[in-house]
């Protein structure tokens, strides 16, 4: 999976460079994610704006980056979704779970 | 397309064949000339369950063994989309998964469950030496 990842301050912005996120791909931004907890970063905003499809894999990392922010005294925030990838979080019921952003800079000044 | 028409591919046991499928499912809706509901929303829907269906056999009914293949069927009449993937594997009870309470912050468990909000008929039977999970979406 193509990420893009660049630290402002205590925050990390993970860019999703890819047009699906589904079980072949998702494994490798849980693994990022597991390293950045490691290194003691766990402050996550994770920029959806190239994704246009997601499936339950999909989802699935994102809550077991949010459960090991969480664990941490961190955060895993989510921003710039597409319609339609919104659409899975409100079958999933779980935008209810994450806190979304419309943009970058919206998720930024929330922390 | 007003006749009907039903595409069959097999793919090896592998994920990497999820957006082909997923991408054939949806110029299959987009070609529905009779269908008078939002055609992108059909079109994301069956990218989806597509999606889930071949992830479930894939990894679990065939535990991700590179030796078997996954068999999709997708066929359109007027009436209803059918869509078909046979597994190699020795089956799960769909029912049970289908009815399990997923935790709000669970990693896992929500393929079968989003396959049965979108499709209007799940089922999964026996067929040969595997499984086949048949699922029915009305069209009108």
């Amino acid at each position: 999976m193509q990420l893009n990842i660049v630290e402002q301050g205590d925050i990390v912005k993970i860019e999703i460079q890819e047009e699906r996120m589904d079980a072949h791909n998702s494994g490798d931004l849980k693994e990022q994610m597991l390293q950045l907890f490691d290194e003691g970063k766990c402050h996550l905003i994770i920029n959806l704006a190239a994704v246009r499809f997601v499936d339950s894999s999909g989802l699935g990392a994102l809550v077991s980056g949010f459960k090991n922010a969480s664990a941490r005294d961190g955060s895993l925030k989510l921003c710039c979704l597409q319609p339609q990838v919104r659409s899975m979080f409100e079958l999933t019921r779980l935008h209810r779970v994450f806190e979304i952003f419309a943009t970058i800079e919206e998720a930024l000044d929330s922390f | 397309m007003g006749k009907r028409v039903e595409v069959n591919i097999t793919v090896p046991n592998q994920t990497k064949y999820l957006g082909m499928i997923g991408k054939i499912g949806e110029s299959l809706a987009h070609s529905l000339v009779n269908y008078r509901g939002d055609r992108s929303e059909l079109a994301y829907h069956l990218n989806v369950v597509l999606t889930e269906a071949m992830t479930n056999a894939i990894c679990h009914a065939n535990a991700c063994d590179p030796n078997k293949e996954i068999r999709v069927s997708i066929s359109v009449s007027d009436r209803d989309l059918k869509i078909k993937v046979f597994d190699q594997g020795s089956g799960f009870d769909i029912e049970k998964l289908a009815k399990l309470k997923v935790e709000k912050t669970a990693e896992g468990g929500r393929g079968i469950q989003i396959i049965f909000k979108l499709m209007d008929d799940v089922q999964y039977l026996k067929h040969g030496q595997g499984n086949v999970l048949e699922m029915t979406k009305r069209l009108h």
